[in-house]
């Protein structure tokens, strides 16, 4: 695939909408294009961060450590952006993720993750909006298991 | 030592010394008669009168009597300078053979310093002494006493034959040499004390500058660079002041000298004349000794910086030696080479170590009044907190500091007093940071094995002899004449037979301390010459189609591109790609291809030069479209850019200077650099679609013309890919992949290695991998290893020679905590049967000894077996608790 193509993929992708096609390509430059064979990790719990993932294709599923071993907690697919979080707080992978089918991905560097962030505020929103909604997610989960253990 | 040089002088060269003397004495006549003979030419031959005269055994007259006496002075002439110049090489050979010896016996005195005198002596201080300071020192000792000897016999020679002709001339001038002797020494002592100063300032610098390099990283990230340069100019002011005193001095001590040897002429004409007036004296003896004066000048001269320089020399001598007689240093008895065959070591014997104490400089007691007593198959772990005195314990008895009282038996054999070899031969020690020699892995594993030449060198004819002259001359300068180029190889001692079972026992012995797989990993990264190692160059290819085979079809095919004569490779560049081959030398280095003579030609051959240099335009626009908003520090340029951030601008310029014009119009150095961008495209990588098909097949051309007309002396600046034959140029991974890892994978490399590894262990070629990584140089002081890779090395050579006691001293301390119990584990297994003595810094690491020996405050305070003093209220407890 060319630049050219990935740069007309990325601005497909809610998250790029806004930012300025000069600064895509230098995007899609810069940053890897990774395959993951199906029950590859992109990366586990606890590792260091250096690089969010941007799913291009294929579907991967969302892994957290339990007592009980490993639990999916979310499948996620084509626009997604996972890894972001690690690189944002500066703090280990807070889960796995694990490519379920083939997966194609562009692999964003910390660095350059962060100076898009500061020139496009617009991507600042996107991504906000994204963590909300997750959040919301989480704690609607987390009332339903209270709920739970205080009907037992 | 001989604590003066002269001492040093007599006692190893008094007999050279007497035979150059006595060659001197001899020349000394004919150095008289040369003085003689002038007179009698112009007295008998010039100004003669009665011819024909007497000559020896024949009648001459004037003109022959003449020619005959200068032939006979031509001939004085020539004897004198044959004397003088082998009583000058003698003087050399002797000078030579004394620095040697002294030099030799330095630096075996630094092999016997005590360890903790290291710590007071720094190499800055020890390195000068033994290279430059006594360098001077060889001169003095071929001169000390011929040349006071040699100079003064011609002085006496000359003043001798000047009294012969007239007694008064002669006092004349000798007139001011009483004051001359009074006056110089005088000076001179003032001249000595400052070269001491001065020998002692230049060592304080040499140590300031060793300081500097090793503390280098400190100077920079504390900006005191130029605090450091205002000490050095400090102490260079300090050099300074001592040298121009020095040189003031000594040039006034010259000048005083000349000024009354021009003073003694005046005498001469002013009495000697009066004498010819009156009638006294002839004026041939006049001449004669106005000539034996001006010889005379020559060896007072020589005699006055013979004093100088022998002062010097004295000075330099007992400065260097009082370095070098530190307290405690080892009689050399203690390291005297082992025997050819040495006694079996009995394999009943017992550790014994009775009442031992160590103190430290201070006299603080480190070790205790410790006893104890282990066999030599026991597994011994000895634990204690900081300042239980565990680690000295184990310094002592690996003899790395003297104990203060106490003793130490192994076996019947005092320990303490036992040769060096001897006690080598028994045990091993690996402390908490081991040192690698500069060389390869295997160097450094074999190097515990070389205690003695085990079988002679074998050179042939010429050579031989000249070897044996060689170490004949060793051994005139008190050199050891044991030859370095034999081989020191103990196969024995390591169990094996000959150097294949070595290098395999080599191989287990890393497996052992885990650290096979790092070599192995050193072995793909490694190159081998095919012609010398012809088998193993056969075995790679089978890999290579091994690796092909198991690659082909699966899911990880698609990790690497193989190269391939008749295919365009898109994960290699496109030089690799026209090159296709591994650049040998400079010739085709890809930064300077677009200057390369010959690949111009070939892009020129196939109509490629034009569309090359339009790609370049193109991507020199791509990278000034990215990257001219970015600082020019960014990582991104290291990391992405064809074009470095200083040339940017550059480049800038040159795309709006050639905008406008045809191509033919642009400037031959834009040309080029233009030219040279699209060598580093890699189509998988950069993404940016421009070498389409098309492209790719005229490139092929391209790659098929460079190959077929490359000439034939650039033929050894590249090494082809053949899929059928081995890349010298390459590394044995790129001769197994024999293409290119691809992009845009993820975890290529790591999977590929994977499959890398079980190929070569299906292929039982792992063993091979390892023997070239152990050929791996690991740098100067194994800079090129981890600290965790030295010491694992360490404990590989430790176990190479099968030692009957293992002394660690926390050694595996500088590895992960998962490493240290696997390679602790390891090493237990190993030795098996034998003693193994391990001062932990963990005491859970304890667990798996026979015995544990707790120490504190230089004291063993409890022992045992782990499960005895693990429980609550037992000594271990509290220790285990605290990890």
């Amino acid at each position: 695939m060319s630049l050219q193509e990935e740069v007309d993929l990325l601005r497909n992708i809610p998250l790029f909408a806004k930012v300025e096609p000069a600064k895509l390509k230098f995007l899609a430059f810069t940053s890897q294009r990774l395959t993951f064979e199906p029950g590859q990790a992109l990366f586990k719990q606890g590792d260091m961060a250096d690089a969010a993932y941007i799913i291009i294709g294929g579907e991967a599923e969302v892994l957290v450590n339990t007592p009980k071993g490993e639990m999916a907690v979310a499948v996620v697919g084509r626009n997604a952006i996972v890894g972001e979080i690690a690189i944002l707080c500066d703090v280990p992978r807070t889960a796995t993720v694990r490519a379920k089918s083939k997966l194609e991905t562009l692999m964003i560097a910390k660095d350059l993750f962060y100076r898009l962030i500061n020139e496009f505020p617009s991507m600042a929103v996107e991504i906000m909006r994204e963590l909300a909604r997750r959040l919301e997610k989480t704690t609607a989960q987390l009332r339903e298991a209270m709920t739970q253990i205080g009907n037992r | 030592m001989e604590p003066t040089i002269h001492r040093f002088i007599l006692r190893y060269s008094l007999k050279e010394q007497i035979v150059i003397m006595l060659v001197t004495a001899v020349s000394l006549p004919f150095y008289y008669f040369i003085l003689d003979l002038p007179k009698t030419i112009v007295n008998r031959a010039i100004q003669g009168k009665n011819f024909p005269q007497d000559f020896y055994y024949w009648s001459l007259d004037q003109i022959p009597y003449l020619i005959t006496l200068c032939f006979v002075f031509l001939a004085l002439v020539f004897i004198n300078a044959r004397f003088k110049f082998h009583i000058n090489i003698m003087k050399g050979r002797l000078g030579e053979r004394m620095l040697r010896r002294l030099r030799y016996e330095l630096y075996s005195r630094i092999l016997r310093f005590p360890l903790p005198h290291f710590r007071k002596v720094s190499q800055g201080e020890i390195i000068p002494m033994i290279t430059s300071e006594v360098e001077a020192l060889g001169g003095f000792i071929g001169d000390a006493l011929v040349l006071p000897l040699h100079q003064g016999g011609l002085l006496l020679t000359a003043l001798f034959f000047m009294f012969v002709q007239d007694p008064l001339l002669g006092t004349f001038a000798i007139a001011l040499y009483p004051l001359q002797a009074y006056v110089i020494p005088k000076m001179q002592r003032k001249v000595n004390l400052l070269g001491k100063e001065r020998v002692k300032v230049i060592r304080k610098v040499a140590d300031r500058i060793s300081d500097t390099v090793s503390g280098i990283a400190e100077v920079h990230v504390h900006g005191t660079s130029t605090y450091e340069r205002a000490d050095f100019a400090e102490r260079m002011g300090a050099i300074y002041r001592i040298r121009f005193d020095i040189f003031q001095r000594k040039f006034l001590v010259k000048q005083l000298n000349s000024n009354i040897a021009q003073l003694t002429p005046f005498f001469f004409y002013l009495f000697g004349g009066y004498l010819v007036i009156a009638g006294d004296l002839s004026i041939g003896a006049l001449v004669a000794v106005l000539a034996a004066y001006k010889d005379l000048a020559p060896p007072w001269k020589e005699l006055l910086t013979f004093y100088q320089s022998q002062a010097d020399a004295v000075i330099k001598y007992e400065q260097v030696i009082e370095q070098f007689q530190p307290e405690g240093t080892a009689p050399p008895e203690l390291q005297e080479p082992a025997p050819e065959t040495m006694p079996a070591p009995s394999a009943d014997d017992r550790l014994g170590i009775a009442n031992l104490a160590v103190t430290d400089d201070g006299g603080a007691k480190l070790v205790d009044g410790v006893s104890f007593d282990m066999g030599l198959n026991e597994h011994i772990a000895i634990v204690g907190p900081a300042g239980s005195g565990k680690e000295h314990l184990a310094s002592a008895i690996a003899r790395l500091v003297a104990p203060s009282g106490g003793r130490i038996q192994l076996g019947s054999d005092d320990l303490l007093t036992q040769p060096e070899w001897r006690s080598a031969q028994r045990i091993a020690y690996v402390g908490q940071s081991s040192y690698l020699f500069t060389g390869t892995v295997r160097e450094n594993l074999i190097y515990v094995l070389k205690q003695r030449p085990r079988k002679a060198a074998n050179p042939d004819g010429a050579t031989a002899a000249q070897r044996k002259q060689w170490l004949v001359e060793a051994t005139r300068a008190g050199n050891t004449d044991l030859d370095i180029t034999a081989d020191w190889i103990d196969y024995s001692a390591a169990g094996v037979a000959d150097a294949a079972e070595l290098a395999a026992r080599c191989i287990r012995m890393l497996a052992v301390v885990d650290l096979d797989d790092d070599v192995y990993q050193f072995g793909l990264r490694g190159t081998i010459d095919p012609k010398a190692r012809p088998a193993l160059a056969a075995r790679i290819l089978e890999a290579r189609v091994a690796l092909r085979e198991r690659l082909k079809g699966g899911e990880m095919a698609a990790l690497v591109e193989p190269f391939d004569e008749a295919r365009y490779n898109t994960n290699a560049t496109v030089a690799e790609n026209v090159l296709f081959g591994t650049q040998v030398g400079p010739a085709f280095d890809v930064e300077k291809l677009a200057e390369n003579a010959y690949v111009l030609s070939v892009l020129e051959k196939v109509g490629l030069t034009g569309d090359l240099i339009a790609m370049g335009r193109k991507v020199a626009e791509t990278m000034v479209e990215l990257f001219a908003g970015l600082p020019p520090t960014h990582e991104f340029f290291a990391d992405y850019s064809f074009i470095s951030a200083e040339d940017l601008p550059e480049f800038q310029a040159l795309l709006a200077r050639t905008a406008k014009i045809a191509q033919a119009e642009i400037r031959p150095e834009d040309r080029s650099r233009l030219l040279s961008l699209p060598f580093k495209l890699i189509p998988a990588r950069h993404r940016l679609g421009l070498i389409d098909e098309p492209m790719q097949r005229r490139l092929l051309e391209a790659r098929a013309a460079f190959a077929e007309n490359l000439p034939a002396n650039l033929a050894k600046s590249i090494e082809f890919f053949r899929s059928d034959s081995y890349n010298a140029a390459g590394t044995l991974q790129d001769n197994i992949l024999f293409g290119k890892v691809a992009y845009g994978q993820a975890q290529a490399g790591a999977r590929l290695g994977k499959v890398i590894s079980e190929v070569l262990t299906t292929l039982d070629l792992r063993d091979a991998i390892i023997e070239v990584g152990i050929d791996f140089s690991v740098g100067v002081g194994g800079s090129r290893m981890s600290a965790a890779q030295r010491q694992k090395l360490a404990l590989a050579r430790a176990l190479l020679r099968r030692p009957q006691l293992l002394i660690c001293n926390e050694s595996t301390a500088l590895l992960d905590t998962q490493a240290q119990g696997k390679v602790m584990d390891n090493i237990l297994r190993e030795l098996q049967g034998r003693g193994v003595l391990w001062v932990l810094h963990r005491a859970a690491f304890a667990r798996a000894f026979d015995r544990i020996v707790i120490m504190r405050d230089g004291k063993i305070v409890s022992q045992g077996k782990f499960a005895d003093l693990e429980g609550p209220g037992a000594p271990l407890h509290e220790m285990l608790a605290a990890e």
